[in-house]
């Protein structure tokens, strides 16, 4: 299938290419990239700047307005999928294209069955799966179902249905999103392996640390062209990010110290018994009003588990949990909320906003049903309206009306409507879940002013993050959950480095019982 | 109550049983295609009523049973393809679609049979005939059995085949694959190049098919006229065995059966001293304990998941 391919020229290339959308957006504009076999090449930018529509054309997803589309060297017209996939070209999606109920080999093997006369061969579709994953180095158990499997299996099988289309040229959309670093590190392993073998991968990411990791070049894109493409080895973060916002812009967080307040959330002997999922035990801290205290853990260590349960999602099973003089433990989500708790949850898609309705109404959820945007429980039409106007202007929202589906809003903007309603709300305690998960750096950097404003306003935070870089730049004190216990507890984070908390994420450290709950009045009532 | 346990363990309710659970089958399996590509097929009754009355009309004025069988498959063939259709190219909700061609199948049949025959109940002044039956060699000699199995319909065998088809299509052949990768996630599937417009097509195709062997069956098998309306709701009851089952082939086959046990007792029942109104509602009680019961063993498997939404 790929005898067509011209050895000479690149593995991947676009010639003048426009991409304009029937709604007028341009999203791609003139964009000449050219991407040689067997190398690694980083291809970054904000939300919107068009990389992501770019691999799609790549793909056979999207067709370009005008220019052309290069792979193996000549002009394609990709019609679809298939035809790129026919070419040689695959692509492991951002949402990883998975049927659940499968197994990883039927995954794998779906669309280019083994078999004849219109029968799946079974046993050929494991022993191929099996074989591919030896043959990379990618583990995978072919047998196992994908809806329980790891999110890095799953990934590794997304890699893998690539190979067994005999893929030459390697699309993979911000892979290390949903990862966890050891699953970033194996992933990273793989890629140079399948480039050893004369591979082409184009990494798209907009974590330049990860870019400057694996990548051999860098093509930065913003607003749609291309800005320029340099050497990994010649760029640095600082001037990478640069190029992507168009001005110099860093992430460093000027913060004052924190002035502590009176403690606000009061958490002892939390214990939660999990259906399924990470079950809590025994945690026992303390949030004062005027401080940022982060959450570090490898992904699935109770997290998302301890985030809901202070948000009213999950009842705890042990324990006591207090905002200011309200015991919570017991209390439904509007309870919470009256008692002052915002909640910045992790999966925003399906926990923080209806995606069909519009800005203006997913301002208003939380407060619809009182003064001044309702009297007598009949809404204000108008003064909805002018409330998601002025939080479209201070949070810098983009977007052409207010009326507009939350769904159209890219990742970073749709963030910013959830922050914009949960911090307008002026909680007493915020819960933020992976708040900068997926946003470009531009939304990450306001994020990051926003969390440290409401502190200094005298909000009590509770940062839970999987980033650490992000943690350690925000927090006024850390704690690590490893296995649902509290693990560590760091009450100065300057001069804590990602190395030493990353032990006791991995469960070599940890923190005697004394350390962990020193300084914590021990009494089961709060103290009025 | 020994005489209901006489009834319930005579070899004639068995074959009542057999014969009652026909059109369940047939009509569960079609669900069951449709629902696993993707698209709820709620027009059963529908596509059930059409082939019926088709059935019936087709072999009175031809005279040829086989002849009416063809019409009455292909009208509902032709029934499921439309709801496609109305899905896939006008982007229809599948639902309120099927309940569209439900009323469209009723009135229609009811009207065609008045303009041909002038009879505002049913075909019994046409002379159409009846599907054969198919005598197994030597079965009879087999104690209880033997006289339940003996002289059933040819549809009736094909229901009871319908499982282990159905089952063969889904998980060895190419088309089930896909057809099941088509219905749970259409966007992986067309990542991969599967034509999922063609596969949901060919889904509702045979699931259209399927309930119009069972319509055929209601007007063709035992009597040999079709009657308004003459499903009676036996294509919800059947959508309802597709979920009590778990979409899985043998769990529907097992719910559309226990929902036809459910009607071939109500009717024994009828020759006792029973009040009649209260017998003919077992299949329906049947069938909301049996979806309670569902929704109860659901709930207590629990997914792990938490109260939707964050508000």
């Amino acid at each position: 299938m790929n005898e067509s391919w011209n050895a000479a020229g690149p593995a991947v290339a676009a010639r003048a290419v426009t991409k304009t959308y029937g709604n007028g957006v341009r999203a791609v504009r003139g964009v000449d990239l050219e991407v040689p076999p067997g190398e690694i090449r980083a291809v970054v930018g904000e939300n919107g700047a068009g990389k992501s529509t770019l691999m799609k054309m790549f793909y056979g997803l999207e067709q370009p307005t005008s220019g052309e589309i290069l792979v193996g060297g000549r002009p394609r017209v990709l019609r679809g999928p298939s035809s790129a996939i026919a070419l040689g070209v695959g692509m492991v999606h951002q949402n990883l294209m998975l049927v659940p109920s499968f197994t990883v080999a039927q995954n794998v093997v779906l669309g280019v069955e083994p078999g004849r006369r219109g029968l799946v061969d079974a046993k050929a579709a494991v022993e191929t799966t099996a074989r591919l994953a030896e043959e990379s180095g990618l583990a995978v158990d072919p047998g196992a179902r994908v809806d329980e499997v790891s999110v890095g299996m799953r990934q590794r099988t997304e890699i893998l249905k690539a190979l067994h289309r005999r893929a030459k040229v390697l699309i993979l959309d911000e892979p290390t999103a949903v990862l966890t670093p050891q699953e970033t590190e194996d992933l990273f392993a793989a890629v140079r392996r399948l480039r050893e073998g004369g591979m082409t991968v184009l990494f798209i990411s907009h974590k330049l640390r990860e870019v400057r990791e694996i990548s051999d070049t860098v093509s930065v894109m913003r607003a749609g062209s291309l800005v320029g493409t340099v050497p990994t080895a010649d760029a640095t973060e600082r001037s990478l990010a640069a190029m992507m916002v168009g001005r110099d812009l860093s992430l460093d967080v000027h913060r004052v110290p924190a002035r502590r307040g009176e403690v606000t959330l009061r958490v002892r002997r939390l214990g939660y018994e999990a259906p399924t999922g990470q079950s809590l035990h025994r945690l026992s801290f303390d949030v004062a009003a005027g401080e940022i205290v982060g959450v570090a853990g490898i992904e699935g260590n109770g997290q998302s588990e301890l985030a809901e349960i202070l948000a009213g999602l999950r009842r705890p099973t042990a324990g006591t949990i207090h905002v200011g003089d309200t015991d919570t433990a017991g209390l439904d989500v509007a309870g919470h909320r009256r008692a002052g708790v915002g909640y910045v949850p992790e999966d925003r898609l399906h926990n923080g906003a209806a995606l069909d309705e519009s800005i203006a109404d997913n301002l208003v959820v939380d407060r619809h049903d009182r003064p001044p945007l309702a009297r007598r429980g009949v809404l204000h039409p108008g003064a909805v309206r002018a409330h998601a106007e002025r939080l479209i202007g201070q949070y810098a929202i983009r977007t052409p009306d207010p009326s507009v589906p939350v769904r159209a809003l890219s990742g970073g903007n749709l963030q910013k409507v959830i922050v914009a309603r949960e911090l307008s709300a002026r909680p007493r305690l915020l819960i933020a879940s992976q708040v900068t998960r997926g946003v470009d750096i531009g939304a990450m950097r306001f994020m990051y002013e926003r969390l440290v404003a409401a502190r200094d306003n005298g909000a009590a935070v509770l940062l839970i993050s999987a980033d650490l870089t992000e943690l350690l730049a925000l927090s006024d004190r850390l704690l690590v959950l490893k296995d649902g216990l509290l693990a560590g507890r760091f009450d100065d984070t300057t001069g804590l480095t990602e190395k030493h908390v990353g032990l006791y994420m991995l469960g070599v450290e940890h923190h005697g019982p004394e350390h962990l709950t020193a300084g914590l009045d021990t009494g089961e009532e709060p103290a009025a | 109550m020994s005489s209901v346990l006489d009834v319930v363990l005579s070899s004639a309710f068995l074959a009542a049983v057999l014969r009652v659970a026909t059109p369940y089958l047939l009509a569960a399996f079609g669900g069951l295609v449709a629902e696993r590509a993707g698209i709820s097929n709620i027009a059963l009754e529908g596509q059930m009523l059409a082939a019926a009355c088709t059935g019936a009309l087709v072999a009175g004025y031809s005279g040829s049973v086989a002849l009416g069988a063809l019409g009455g498959l292909t009208v509902a063939t032709l029934l499921g393809l439309l709801l496609a259709a109305l899905r896939l190219e006008l982007g229809a909700d599948a639902i309120i679609a099927g309940i569209g061609l439900n009323l469209l199948a009723s009135g229609a049949t009811a009207y065609a049979v008045y303009t041909l025959l002038d009879d505002k109940g049913g075909t019994s002044g046409l002379r159409s005939g009846t599907l054969p039956t198919v005598p197994l060699p030597g079965i009879e000699s087999v104690p209880v059995l033997g006289d339940a199995l003996s002289g059933q319909n040819l549809v009736t065998w094909l229901a009871f085949l319908a499982a282990p088809f159905v089952a063969w299509l889904f998980y060895r052949t190419r088309f089930g694959f896909h057809l099941r990768a088509v219905g749970e996630k259409p966007d992986a599937a067309a990542s991969v190049g599967i034509p999922v417009r063609r596969v949901q097509y060919a889904g509702l195709a045979l699931s259209g098919a399927l309930a119009g062997l069972a319509g055929v069956f209601l007007s063709m098998g035992h009597v040999s006229f079709f009657v308004r309306d003459m499903t009676a709701g036996r294509g919800f009851i059947a959508l309802a065995a597709v979920f009590l089952g778990g979409l899985r082939p043998w769990g529907v086959f097992l719910a559309a059966l226990g929902f036809g046990a459910a009607e071939a007792l109500a009717v024994q029942l009828g020759t006792l001293d029973v009040p009649p109104q209260l017998v003919s509602t077992i299949p329906y009680a049947m069938t909301l304990l049996a979806l309670a019961l569902y929704a109860w063993r659901r709930k207590r498997r629990g997914t792990g998941e938490p109260v939707p939404a964050s508000l």
